[in-house]
């Protein structure tokens, strides 16, 4: 394969890849609305389309021709590169993240992972948190009390949580050896549901830290202290309007959607089925490529539904107990999984 | 390709370098820092530390960077102020520096014996690397451990203002 | 064209990057009068080090060139903790920033 077609086909990827994520990214916004709804004994959005399938196309619509506010007193240059960090460092983390089974392209190429990293794991926490720039910029920017309220609140938020969502992953990279999410993969899905990290690899504490850290990282419900309406208007980004803020709105969702397929790939067995061999394999070959991706997409499926469900079900923290619970429960919790799981690993 | 990349993002480097020179906002020089710290990242991964390349995003980049901007923002420092003491530093400190840079340079211009990286040349796996660590280094490993801790609790020692000197001096 | 693609680097060139970088952030810590921005000078100057250590072990094949990095971003880390604190009280003390006018041992 030359470099040129390695690039053409590099760049399909990424187009498909996008296209697909902010279209999940706009349907995971209808999901939301729809099951909050339903949760507080209304319909949700029920007249564009029918069920309301249309309305993402009418919301993205407004967001475009609203006219778009520059408050007078904002620091242009970081007030409008502030949504561009943000929903960059969303979209890009998506890149390592593979969707299916391994080499069934053409020629033997990753048809469902846009780049196989060595690092995968790695790349996605540094994208992650160079994403915390984009809040941070946008609260100072904006030169309002609330923005900047909202955006030290996050960023130290997002520090703290940072902490312990990575050494929660150090579980089940440990039980891999070996931060490449291909392998992590494989390593657990050997039988099936039951040697799926969360059970068969005993990393269900791990899982626990997981999603509470992954709340507060995407800063969602019950920890979205940053933009908590009742305090601080619309925190980080209440200055924004039109498509800046649609821009914000965008990242958040898509941070969620990469946050559920990281929970999937590490703790609920990627892209394979929970039955493991008990389904015998499909000899049609496009069945076979697009079975995995089904139970991929149906995994991170699940998870968006907790997200949502928790958010309509758990009030909002208070800061000292967000701040308590990060540093005094769930970082010693952390520990303990790491200790534990290379205990049972060593003396097995 | 190794060429490319490594102009374009030693470019990215200086420039950011630079830039953090010439602007008068911490914010501002808080930034192009944080290029300078990714654009080295990559430069890393090209020379083949991968490890190293994603430690540099995920601690500098992510973590001591983040705590400058927060620091800035907190302090709300604005605009820095020029005095005599700037300009003093000026008059005595390019010369010192260009002099600096021309000694180092003709050092490792004639240099013998330095070879060329190429493009997948040479991947350091992580595996090695935490060989080396936890092998050969462990009681410096171990050490800096303890230099971590002693940090943390300087800095809480430090930033508290509670039952201490802080309510005294009120 | 295709050999374009596959040309090398010299090493020399990293390391003059890495030696650019550090009289850069020398030149940083002279001229700048904000205490933070110093600060920043002195992570610069850290990180031109660490380019060549990093070219260093690529040169030799040697890995504890990479871990004597991984030793520099952990001493950063525990400097920037302790550092910024200090720029805190300093600020909390004066009110200012400049250099220039944090001159005095004792208020």
């Amino acid at each position: 394969m030359t470099i040129f077609e390695f690039f053409l086909w590099s760049l399909l990827k990424v187009a498909v890849v996008t296209v697909v994520l902010l279209l999940g990214v706009a349907y995971t916004v209808l999901l939301e609305r729809k099951l909050v709804g339903h949760i507080q004994n209304r319909w949700g959005p029920s007249r564009v389309g029918p069920f309301g399938l249309l309305q993402p196309l009418v919301d993205g619509a407004k967001s475009f021709l609203k006219e778009d506010l520059i408050p007078t007193s904002v620091y242009k240059p970081l007030y409008l590169l502030a949504p561009l960090i943000s929903l960059g460092c969303a979209l890009i983390s998506i890149a390592v993240v593979p969707f299916g089974a391994p080499n069934i392209g053409p020629k033997g190429m990753d048809l469902f992972q846009i780049s196989d990293v060595n690092i995968g794991l790695l790349v996605l926490l540094g994208v992650t948190s160079i994403g915390v720039y984009g809040i941070a910029l946008a609260g100072w920017s904006s030169n309002n009390k609330y923005s900047l309220l909202g955006a030290l609140r996050s960023s130290a938020q997002m520090i703290s949580y940072e902490l312990a969502l990575g050494l929660s992953l150090v579980g089940v990279v440990l039980r891999a050896g070996s931060f490449n999410l291909r392998t992590i993969v494989e390593q657990q899905a050997t039988k099936g549901i039951v040697t799926w990290n969360i059970f068969g690899g005993f990393q269900f504490l791990a899982f626990f830290i997981y999603l509470m850290a992954a709340y507060a990282e995407t800063n969602r419900s019950p920890f979205d202290l940053p933009e908590a309406e009742s305090e601080l208007t619309g925190g980080y980004h209440t200055e924004y309007s039109s498509m800046k803020f649609a821009m914000f709105f965008m990242a958040e969702y898509a941070n969620m959607i990469t946050v559920g397929c990281v929970a999937t790939l590490l703790f609920l067995g990627g892209w394979t089925s929970p039955f493991g061999d008990l389904i015998p394999q499909p000899q049609n070959i496009l069945v076979h490529a697009l079975v995995p991706v089904f139970w991929f997409v149906a995994k991170v499926f699940c998870f968006l539904f907790l997200y949502v469900w928790v958010r309509g079900t758990l009030p909002r923290f208070r800061y000292d107990q967000l701040m308590n619970f990060g540093w005094r429960i769930l970082m010693p919790l952390a520990i303990l999984n790491i200790v534990g799981t290379s205990l049972w690993l060593a003396y097995r | 390709m190794h060429l490319i990349l490594f102009f374009l993002f030693a470019g990215f480097c200086l420039a950011g370098a630079i830039n953090l020179l010439l602007q008068s906002h911490p914010i501002n020089s808080a930034l192009s820092l944080i290029v300078v710290m990714t654009s080295l990242a990559v430069l890393y991964l090209l020379l083949g530390a991968e490890f190293l390349a994603a430690a540099q995003i995920i601690v500098y980049a992510g973590a001591i960077m983040v705590l400058f901007t927060f620091v800035v923002m907190l302090l709300n420092a604005g605009r820095e102020e020029r005095t005599l003491g700037s300009r003093a530093a000026r008059i005595v400190g390019f010369p010192a520096v260009v002099a600096i840079l021309g000694v180092v340079a003709t050092i490792i211009l004639h240099a013998q014996g330095l070879g060329t990286a190429a493009l997948s040349q040479g991947i350091t796996s992580t595996e090695d690397l935490s060989r080396v660590l936890f092998h050969d280094l462990l009681l410096p490993f171990e050490v800096t451990s303890v230099l971590i801790l002693i940090a943390i609790l300087g800095a809480v020692a430090l930033a508290r203002r509670g039952d201490g000197e802080g309510t005294a001096q009120k | 064209m295709n050999s374009f693609l596959v040309q090398p680097v010299p090493v020399s060139w990293y390391l003059l990057l890495s030696a650019a970088l550090f009289s850069l952030g020398v030149a940083g810590f002279l001229i700048k009068r904000n205490l933070i921005t110093v600060f920043m000078s002195i992570e610069l100057m850290l990180n031109a080090v660490n380019l060549s250590f990093v070219t260093f072990a690529h040169e030799w094949h040697a890995v504890k060139g990479q871990i004597f990095v991984f030793f520099v971003m952990m001493v950063a880390a525990a400097e920037a903790a302790v550092g910024l604190a200090i720029i805190i009280a300093v600020f909390r003390a004066r009110a200012t920033l400049a250099v220039d006018r944090i001159d005095l041992m004792k208020l």
